[in-house]
């Protein structure tokens, strides 16, 4: 006899009308079919783990030659044996940042007015605009970013280093922003203008996270709260908002995993530099990616080592932020079923 | 009628009555804007302009067109808010339409970025895109100061399909199978692939290609080709793929599985006939955004694709570019004619994204269980062939399915 156990639905996102598990009933092809699947799971699960192995086999040459230094070391000179990530660490750093600093609020705006602002004959095509954003490929940003942002940012650089250059970061420190003859390819290929393509690459990524997020507020407590006189603003900030934090902050580290990744686009804009470079308006700048993509292919055996450990540490950089978002997310996607 | 909200990247969130019966409450629009406020914005618009205007051309001259839309925008802004208040608002008003202008601004700023990032690169690559050999010829021939009737991406374009090929040769079946097994199976294997795979979806694009790199090209000894670089491109693209089936086929409704168990079906004809059926909507959409997404890759086929100029098909020898490629390499060039052929070939790989994209929502975009009137026709004629072979076959089915042959 079969006997059918009735287990609970697994999450929120399982239809309404959960799954039950019965005894298989096939006897030979199923065992194969199970067998399958299985192995079809565990070979997905060995290539995404072996990509963290040999990234530590290669890296391991030059990790031994260099020792704690490879943190330290600001230089890229491996066949001199004097490299480390300090620079382009930093560098990935700080793209990322100024890539976050524009993309979350252009992204909450998005989400808000998709959410909750346009009308809902708008809101299908919107979303189709985010993820049709999300599909554009790396290279069309770096071109846009190369040929119309960089020149014409000129200006707006110039103008934040004369007038803000007391802010850390935002200086120049040997800049004549009033000299008419300065060279203002000072303030191309900067980390500034790599953060705002990689912040137009990484948007549609935390817009989608957070726009579902607000969507998942309840209907009755947004209409209770206009019941009580508020404002859409105030509906908003008690609504949605709370119900929505989580899906910001795990769409921001996700948005920020994605931005330190980010390689083809800020290849095409920055002119790469080996040194700590702190002011991001400057021309010159560096990250992982970057470096990896400019120098595997001059490399000599021992660069390209040390080169695949400077990619172990983006792994264990962007795995770290990934793995936090996607708990972040997933614990408030559950405690919305005890909650509503 | 169940109430469903617009499709995400990953695939359609379907509302569907809970097991106590009651029906989810749907969202009525509280959006209330009427002409005063309509009239109010547009009003302080024109004030905005006429004022920034004015300051532009008479108090600093040396502005330009993003000082003037930055002033114009700061005194929209007060303007807006004054005349709010004027009209016996309170703060708390005040405060609530500037957060509407903020987010309405915001979502416009989000779709010029979008229309000038295409637009432009339509735009530069109008040079390149109307000379027929710019589509039917490879860069043999042509060097970088040569004009742009000679030489084109014909290459780049067979690549970047041969490669797109392979990759999906590879991601389809495993990733399919991956998402079935995920779904069928809740053991703690499972939810650690599960974990493991969502977290890949963020790999970064240059470790693949470094993984492959040291894995298939280091290792295995192989030259850097073609298809080095489909596997490169199916390693980024095996994650995304089994993740949107994965939320696809967690839709299909359980009721349907254990139909099919209790009609005795085994395990792997639910999954074939029922589940991968009633989901298939949804997977097309995954498997198309998922290639969109293996179409646009740079790094990966930077680091195993090594470059070249002439048309390939050999698979394991000799360089295979693809569009974004040869994008990134012409546009490093300082020649012009190089930096049109970059416009250019970033313009097809565009269209083939958004046909791509387009298909995706054509095909997609259906609830699980969903169909189209032709596939709803076509069921009802194998419908009505299976009664017939069964009416052939034994006398009883007669009965059965009296009320089902019309």
């Amino acid at each position: 006899m079969t006997t059918i156990v009735r287990t609970p639905a697994a999450g929120p996102e399982n239809s309404a009308d959960p799954a039950r598990r019965g005894e298989p009933v096939g006897g030979g092809a199923d065992r194969m079919f199970g067998l399958s699947l299985t192995s079809s799971g565990i070979v997905v699960l060995t290539i995404m783990g072996t990509v963290g192995l040999f990234l530590t086999l290669r890296g391991a040459g030059a990790l031994k030659v260099a020792g704690l230094e490879f943190l330290t070391t600001q230089a890229w000179e491996p066949d001199a044996h004097n490299f480390g990530i300090a620079t382009v660490l930093t560098g990935t750093v700080m793209i990322a940042t100024v890539a976050i600093v524009f993309a979350v609020p252009l992204a909450t705006g998005v989400a808000l007015y998709i959410s909750e602002y346009a009308p809902p004959s708008l809101r299908r095509l919107l979303i189709n605009m985010v993820d049709l954003m999300a599909a554009i490929p790396g290279v069309v940003y770096g071109l846009w970013g190369f040929y119309l942002l960089n020149p014409s940012i000129i200006p707006l650089a110039r103008w934040i280093a004369s007038n803000f250059g007391w802010i850390p970061f935002l200086g120049i420190a040997d800049s004549h922003p009033n000299d008419p003859f300065e060279p203002l390819t000072i303030y191309e290929s900067s980390t500034f203008v790599a953060g705002i393509v990689v912040s137009l690459v990484i948007m549609p990524t935390i817009c989608s996270v957070m726009r579902e997020s607000f969507a998942r507020a309840p209907i009755g407590e947004r209409e209770g709260a206009y019941a009580l006189g508020a404002t859409r603003l105030g509906m908003i900030r008690s609504v949605v908002m709370p119900f929505g934090r989580g899906g910001m902050i795990g769409g921001t580290m996700l948005g920020l995993g994605r931005a330190m990744g980010e390689t083809i686009s800020v290849v095409m804009i920055i002119t790469p530099v080996y040194r700590f470079q702190p002011e991001i308006l400057r021309s010159g700048t560096n990250s992982v990616a970057a470096l990896i993509a400019l120098r595997f292919d001059a490399a000599s055996p021992f660069e390209l080592s040390a080169l695949m450990a400077a990619g172990l540490a983006l792994f264990a950089l962007t795995l770290a932020v990934n793995f936090a978002a996607s708990a972040i997310i997933v614990r408030t996607r559950s405690g919305e079923l005890s909650g509503a | 009628m169940p109430r469903t909200f617009p499709p995400t990247a990953a695939g359609r969130v379907v509302l569907q009555q809970a097991p106590d019966g009651s029906v989810p409450e749907i969202r009525r629009s509280t959006v209330r804007t009427g002409p005063v406020d309509v009239t109010v914005a547009i009003g302080a618009g024109i004030a905005a302009l006429s004022l920034a205007g004015l300051m532009v051309t008479r108090l600093i001259p040396s502005a330009n067109l993003f000082a003037f839309l930055a002033i114009a925008y700061l005194l929209f802004l007060a303007l807006y808010s004054m005349v709010v208040l004027s009209m016996g608002h309170d703060g708390r008003m005040v405060a609530d339409r500037l957060a509407s202008v903020a987010a309405h601004s915001l979502a416009v700023v989000a779709l010029a970025a979008l229309l000038f990032v295409t637009g432009f690169t339509f735009w530069r690559g109008r040079e390149a895109l109307p000379h027929l050999n710019f589509f039917t010829s490879d860069m043999r021939l042509a060097g970088p100061l040569d004009p742009l009737t000679q030489g084109g991406i014909l290459h780049a374009i067979v690549g970047t399909l041969i490669e797109l090929t392979i990759a999906l040769l590879i991601t389809v079946p495993l990733g399919l199978a991956c998402a079935v097994y995920l779904n069928e199976s809740k053991g703690p294997l499972a939810r650690f692939v599960r974990t493991v795979v969502e977290a890949m979806t963020a790999l970064p694009a240059i470790l693949g290609g470094l993984f492959i790199l040291a894995l298939v090209i280091l290792t295995l000894g192989l030259t850097r080709s073609g298809l080095a670089a489909g596997l490169a491109i199916g390693v980024m693209m095996l994650p995304v793929i089994v993740r949107a089936s994965d939320v696809v086929i967690r839709l299909v409704p359980g009721s349907l599985r254990e139909a099919s168990f209790a009609l005795g079906a085994p395990r792997w004809r639910t999954a074939w006939h029922v589940v991968l059926p009633t989901a298939r909507s949804g997977l097309t959409t995954a498997v198309l955004l998922g290639s969109a997404r293996g179409l646009g890759e740079t790094t990966p086929v930077l680091i195993t694709a090594g470059f070249g100029s002439t048309l390939n098909f050999k698979l394991t020898s000799d360089p295979m570019v693809s569009l974004p490629l040869i994008t990134f390499v012409f546009s490093r060039f300082s020649e012009p004619p190089m930096i049109a052929r970059a416009f250019g070939a970033a313009a097809a790989l565009l269209v083939l994204v958004l046909v791509l994209f387009g298909l995706a929502r054509v095909f997609g975009g259906r609830p699980a269980g969903e169909v189209s009137r032709r596939v709803q026709r076509r069921r009802e004629r194998q419908s009505r062939r299976d009664l017939a072979r069964f009416n052939s076959r034994h006398g009883f089915a007669q009965q059965l399915g009296e009320g089902y042959g019309s």
